[in-house]
């Protein structure tokens, strides 16, 4: 779609690029042009690199206005009409003749992927699978109650100590940990929610993150407890009513055990989120004071959205637990945390689709970019930056339900 | 008066740090009223709201409700502003505070909240009692819209509504709650007189139909004497007068107080 630009403005963008080619030239000469060969005593000047650069910062420089024009265009216009801008995704959810089918043809490959791809894949689209889990969990807490959780990872931990710790001491299994695990990380949810209950925003996110990266010091240093960095190895895998798996078999197994989780996950978030207490959590999103003048217990709300967002973590953990056999502290830093949260935001906070698509790009990108080799996390970072210039409310923005009500006759 | 105020603030003392924000102020509502509360900026009027529905915690005095059919009497500073609005008090803020991302259907059903009893449990089970108290809610929260007259925007999202809109939507928000009393701070702030006509029948609605009492602030004098059945004055963070409009208009220390002293030549 074109956008006409008069002249003038056009000429005017393009001095702009111009400009910013010749910065650009001018900042990178030392490095892209001029060489020191240190064995032949010689410079190199490498006039060709120089010409390289201008054309391509010029034409991104232009690529980027282009695209920003757009942008302030389409806002403008919405302004202009007063008709609220509907994006591609919303039409598509929106429409049952596209739902559907999508719906069935993910419900095949999903079925088909672990026969088909390798083991290797599957592994990943179990990491994808888990990731997509803490997305949703994450959500409650980010995306619907409006609580910067930095330190989400630390339940996550408490979730694959608890399966790890529990098996290696009591011989527990799978399916006894699954429940323990997810509960024992609501109780740190709300251990966590009480000291915070009166935070919000940047102090809230410095607090999490303190407490996610307490958990994760404790965990590394109190080897009479957790067996320090070297960590806890033969965690056996999820059992299937005693029956001998060999590894590609249980990798399967995994898979589909993370694909009925997942579903289960989705079922009662949709759910909690349609409910009275998702829309006490939206409303604790959108106005602290107001909410609180409106009757909600903000307390209880608040530790409610802590305690639901964690148990998944909880859960999520113990399956990672018994996915990978092996666990140490270095699985749970803060940039696990930091890139939940990257797949939420990215997804779209508060709506459960673009947290699946969220969770999806961001484990499989990085995994598929990797013919760009050593490029690969800059790729990556850039797509990053492009998704929040262009769509500051992530993939696929959420959607307010509409209720039916019966109209009264006039 | 016989019956005893269902609102009645005795003493109310608000310090923030050395600063007297209130000051022995007593005020009180009777059951059916309209009562207004007036003052130049800074008199202390938004203070003296968020000390009654539990924002702050009054430093002094007590405020005493007896909601009508209940009878008993009840001390309610220092109670959470939840608890405020459960026993009965419901309010709006003079800088509109709705919640701009819901729609309006789902700004009033927040109102409901304090009334609806469906738990976790419910919630991810939806059980009989819990479709049936979600479907009740919809159908009050609609017809609260069709009374205030807002239902032709009831799937709007908040934000988008015109200026006069969002302030009624604050109303119905806080009718929602099946409040006996309604704490309206500046309603007709930024509006239009037409607008204001409208807010002024709206509210004398309220009181008729629904049996609401209504304390409100508001700077608009027009409206203030037309409405109210009596008005309490505040400056400096005293009471300074109290009366029925037509004693006020007269009050020299109400005229005092909005015009400054005259000096003698």
């Amino acid at each position: 779609m074109w956008i006409e630009i008069e002249t003038p403005m056009l000429a005017n963008e393009l001095k702009k690029s111009f400009l910013a080619s010749l910065w650009f030239m001018f900042l990178t000469f030392p490095i892209m042009v001029i060489r020191v060969n240190t064995v032949e005593k010689i410079i190199q000047w490498r006039w060709a690199n120089l010409f390289f650069v201008g054309i391509g910062s010029f034409i991104l420089s232009a690529l980027w206005r282009y695209l920003i024009r757009r942008k302030e265009q389409g806002i403008h216009r919405t302004e202009v009409d007063g008709i609220a801008r509907v994006t591609l995704s919303q039409r598509l959810l929106g429409d049952r003749r596209f739902t559907i089918p999508a719906l069935i043809i993910t419900t095949i490959a999903a079925l088909v992927f672990p026969f088909v791809f390798s083991i290797y894949q599957t592994n990943i689209m179990i990491t994808a699978l888990i990731y997509v889990m803490l997305g949703l969990g994450l959500n409650i807490v980010v995306g619907l109650a409006g609580l910067l959780d930095l330190g989400y990872v630390a339940f996550y931990a408490v979730g694959a100590y608890s399966y790890a710790l529990l098996n290696y001491h009591f011989g527990l299994g799978f399916w006894t940990v699954l429940g323990i695990g997810g509960g024992l990380a609501a109780m740190f949810g709300i251990i966590l929610g009480f000291p915070v209950l009166r935070l919000r925003g940047d102090y809230l996110a410095i607090v999490t993150l303190g407490f996610g990266e307490i958990i994760r010091l404790i965990l590394e240093n109190w080897n009479a407890f957790s067996f320090g960095p070297s960590g806890i190895a033969n965690i056996p895998r999820p059992g299937l009513f005693g029956i001998d798996l060999d590894i590609e078999q249980a990798t399967i197994y995994v898979y589909f055990l993370m694909i009925a989780m997942t579903l289960f996950t989705i079922f009662v978030v949709n759910r909690l989120q349609n409910s009275r207490i998702g829309r006490a959590w939206i409303a604790l999103r959108e106005d602290e004071v107001a909410c609180q003048s409106m009757g909600i217990d903000k307390r209880k709300t608040k530790l409610m959205a802590f305690a639901l967002g964690a148990t998944w973590a909880g859960f999520a953990g113990v399956v990672f637990a018994a996915k990978t056999t092996f666990i140490n502290p270095a699985s749970f830093t803060i940039w696990e945390s930091i890139n939940v949260l990257c797949v939420v935001v990215l997804g779209g906070m508060g709506s459960i689709v673009g947290v699946i698509v969220g969770a999806f790009i961001l484990i499989l990108l990085p995994e598929y970019l990797r013919f760009l080799s050593e490029y690969r996390m800059l790729a990556f970072g850039t797509v990053l930056v492009m998704m929040m210039v262009f769509r500051p409310g992530g993939i696929v923005e959420t959607v307010r339900r509409t209720y039916q009500y019966k109209e009264t006759d006039h | 008066m016989d019956m005893e105020p269902i609102l009645n603030v005795k003493q109310l003392t608000m310090n923030f740090g050395g600063l007297r924000a209130l000051d022995n102020v007593d005020l009180d509502v009777h059951q059916g009223e309209i009562v207004a509360l007036i003052g130049p900026n800074g008199a202390g009027k938004t203070t003296f709201f968020n000390c009654i529905t539990g924002i702050y915690d009054p430093s002094g005095g007590d405020v005493l409700i007896s909601a009508p059919k209940k009878g008993k009497t009840q001390r309610i500073n220092g109670l959470k502003p939840n608890r405020v609005t459960e026993k009965g008090l419901a309010r709006t803020f003079q800088n509109i505070r709705l919640f701009h991302n819901m729609t309006v259907l789902e700004n009033v059903m927040i109102g409901c909240h304090c009334r609806m009893k469906a738990g976790i449990l419910g919630a991810v089970f939806r059980g009989v009692s819990t479709r049936r108290e979600e479907k009740a809610v919809v159908q009050k929260s609609y017809s609260i819209l069709e009374k205030i007259g807002l239902e032709k925007y009831v799937n709007d999202f908040a934000k988008n509504l015109p200026y006069g809109a969002q302030r009624r939507l604050e109303i119905a928000r806080a009718m929602a709650t099946d409040p006996f009393m309604l704490l309206l701070d500046e309603p007709a702030a930024g509006m239009n007189p037409h607008e204001t006509q409208d807010l002024d029948a709206l509210i004398i609605r309220i009181r008729e139909n629904e049996g609401i009492s209504i304390l409100l602030i508001e700077h608009d004098m027009k409206l203030v004497m037309s409405l109210s059945d009596r008005i309490f004055v505040m400056d400096y963070g005293k009471k300074i007068a109290q009366g029925t409009p037509a004693e006020i208009r007269k009050n020299p220390a109400v005229i005092k107080a909005y015009l400054g002293e005259e000096i003698d030549a």
